[in-house]
């Protein structure tokens, strides 16, 4: 009796017929189809660069230099400079854009709070993540380059400059989700606010900062328009990184994509899919942090 | 009782030597100075970046005066008029946007009001992938692979169009695959994701509320969005293309790579043509004198646009989520 009732009385939900349903579903059809447009030329990249790359992948081929010239066929040499390069001058962008972005990060949430100051910084910090990579590297060209000279350290300056609002920015978003009551605890100690920030908020957030941290080195490893005039782009393995011309992974592929022969698109396609992997195990490397240190999330 | 109080005692003065007092320890001070000096940086970078570049490029300022903004690019002749690129930046930009927005937005309806939160996380790592795959990496994919194959498409679609007057001239005979086409859409490629992830933010503070409200009057899914989503999100959307805009404007090396290298102004669209960043990636190497101050010039210029547009975008999508919160 009551099952008549309900079915009588209550809402009918079917999908209306006719034309509104027919125009519903060609709209979730449509979504799904730009799912699947957006989807295409990333499986097609994917596929060229591991099927490509893996034909000259080996541990020499990541080791070995000098790089040979273009004319060479693809099983002399490697890219060992180039790999060296991007290692030395993305650890030295690292070092200094972490942390100076995680203070940055630190005087918006714990101290600016909603002052103009901070939200003029948190603001420009937004919008200088949209700087092209290119203007940084002209950037840096300007400054440090024409007084001292093309090095690696010029080329960390400018990946620095690029990675120092994205950090700013994770860093920030992890500072906000660390709860209130965890600091007034500490202050109700009697601690100070440093002391506060380093011992309790920061550890809170540690996860969250490390892993996006991760992904602005991921993003870096692969820029090249900063580096093409900061280091220049040469075939020997240069240590110091702060002096002289060096090269790295991502100018490497620019150098030889628009090189005829197959030896040089050969040694490129080895070097994309070393540029792919990095990045793919920073970005395990930040899924994991976060699954195991992530004590807050949205 | 008298132990509560003997507690209390010393625990008082402890406590009102510091939160209490105006006068903060000397390392609480220079903590936050540091801080503060961290934070400034971005400003000053900012400051910096449009100072020396300007003064790098001034001899470029002076010496061509409004002829910057001229249409012969000739390094050989000393004449460097910028209008060609401004003008592929715009097109190459342009048809991104068209192919890029679209997608985009259909991809974020996708995973805000169809798809279960377990199939959204999936879709969303897919969509983060095509950000992870470098600028360079596109180039070089573009370049031996999708602009050999397209421009195929590109010789039919030119001869199917022959003689149709306004597609005549848009898609006429191409030369090559490298050309303004090609760059947009590997442009379109790579600024899906942030187009989609900031439209997924935007759409994700549309109020429950309002979303239940018209299916309860009986929407459809499609009426539901145009009704409630729409009209909620549209500024904050607006605000995700401008920053897919600035983008599309500022990349760099896969357009360098792609776009055919030719300081040209032509309406066809298959045509090799060139881009701000593509020019300067492509010729400062054997730059110097007023040649090196025109290419840093095209930087500085690049850095207005690209600043005002985020500017902009920043300020609209900021204002939306606040919208959304509130």
């Amino acid at each position: 009796m009551a099952a008549i009732t309900e079915q009588q009385l209550g809402p009918n939900l079917q999908e209306p017929a006719g034309w509104r349903r027919t125009k519903n579903r060609i709209a979730t059809i449509a979504m799904v189809v730009a799912f699947v447009l957006a989807l295409v030329p990333l499986v097609f990249v994917l596929i060229t660069v591991i099927a490509r790359g893996i034909k000259i992948m080996s541990w020499s081929f990541l080791t070995s230099g000098p790089i040979p010239p273009n004319v060479a066929p693809a099983n002399v040499g490697g890219i060992g400079p180039a790999v060296l390069g991007t290692i030395e001058i993305v650890a030295i962008a690292t070092a200094m854009a972490v942390p100076l972005g995680v203070l940055g990060a630190i005087y918006l949430n714990e101290y600016g709070g909603k002052n103009w100051l901070a939200r003029l910084i948190g603001f420009m910090s937004d919008v200088m993540t949209g700087v092209p990579s290119i203007v940084m590297g002209l950037f840096i060209f300007s400054i440090w380059v024409l007084h001292f000279g093309f090095s690696g350290f010029a080329g960390a300056l400018a990946l620095g400059c690029l990675m120092l609002p994205v950090v700013i920015r994770s860093t920030d978003e992890m500072l906000k989700l660390v709860p209130n009551p965890l600091r007034e605890g500490s202050y109700a100690l009697g601690a100070s606010k440093a002391r506060v920030t380093v011992t309790v908020v920061l550890p809170a957030a540690i996860g969250g900062i490390v892993s996006g941290a991760l992904l602005a080195v991921a993003r870096a490893a692969g820029e090249t328009a900063p580096l093409l005039f900061t280091i220049l782009t040469v075939t020997t393995a240069n240590p110091n990184v702060f002096s002289g011309p060096n090269t790295s992974i991502p100018s490497q592929i620019f150098a030889n994509a628009t090189s005829p022969y197959v030896g040089a698109q050969d040694r490129a396609w080895g070097a994309a899919l070393t540029l792919i992997l990095i990045a793919f195990i920073l970005m395990i490397a930040a899924r994991i942090v976060t699954a195991r240190f992530t004590r807050y999330s949205r | 009782m008298s132990t509560l109080t003997q507690q209390a005692g010393p625990a008082t003065p402890a406590g009102s030597a510091h939160p209490l007092s105006q006068r903060r320890p000397l390392g609480d001070r220079t903590f936050q100075i540091i801080t503060l000096a961290c934070g400034l940086l971005v400003l000053v970078i900012l400051v910096l970046i449009a100072l020396s570049t300007t003064q790098q490029a001034s001899s470029w300022f002076t010496t061509e005066g409004w002829g910057i903004f001229g249409t012969v690019w000739n390094p050989a002749a000393n004449q460097f008029g910028a209008l060609a690129f401004i003008y592929g930046t715009a097109i190459t930009a342009a048809i991104a946007l068209i192919m890029a927005v679209p997608v985009s937005v259909g991809i974020a309806l996708l995973l805000t009001e169809v798809v279960p939160y377990r199939l959204a996380r999936p879709i969303v790592y897919v969509i983060d992938l095509l950000a992870v795959v470098p600028s360079v990496v596109w180039g070089l994919w573009g370049i031996l692979v999708f602009a050999p194959w397209i421009g195929k498409i590109y010789v039919d679609i030119g001869s199917a169009v022959t003689g149709i007057p306004v597609l005549d001239s848009l898609f006429g005979p191409p030369t090559s695959g490298a050309s303004f086409f090609t760059a947009g859409i590997i442009l379109a490629f790579m600024i899906t994701p942030i187009v989609t992830s900031l439209s997924r933010e935007v759409i994700a503070t549309v109020p429950a509320i309002d979303k239940e409200g018209a299916y309860a009057l009986g929407a459809t899914r499609l009426e539901m969005i145009r009704g409630a989503v729409w009209p909620h999100s549209k500024g904050g959307i607006t605000g995700a293309v401008l920053l897919g805009l600035g983008r599309a404007m500022g990349e760099t090396i896969a357009a360098a790579l792609v776009i055919g290298s030719s300081a040209t102004i032509t309406s066809h669209l298959f045509a090799p043509g060139d881009s701000m960043p593509a020019v300067i990636a492509n010729q400062f190497g054997e730059a110097s004198g007023v040649f090196r101050a025109a290419l840093i010039g095209l930087g500085v210029l690049l850095f207005a646009f690209t600043i005002i547009v985020n500017i902009i975008a920043r300020a609209i999508v900021g204002r939306s989520a606040e919208q959304g919160t509130a």
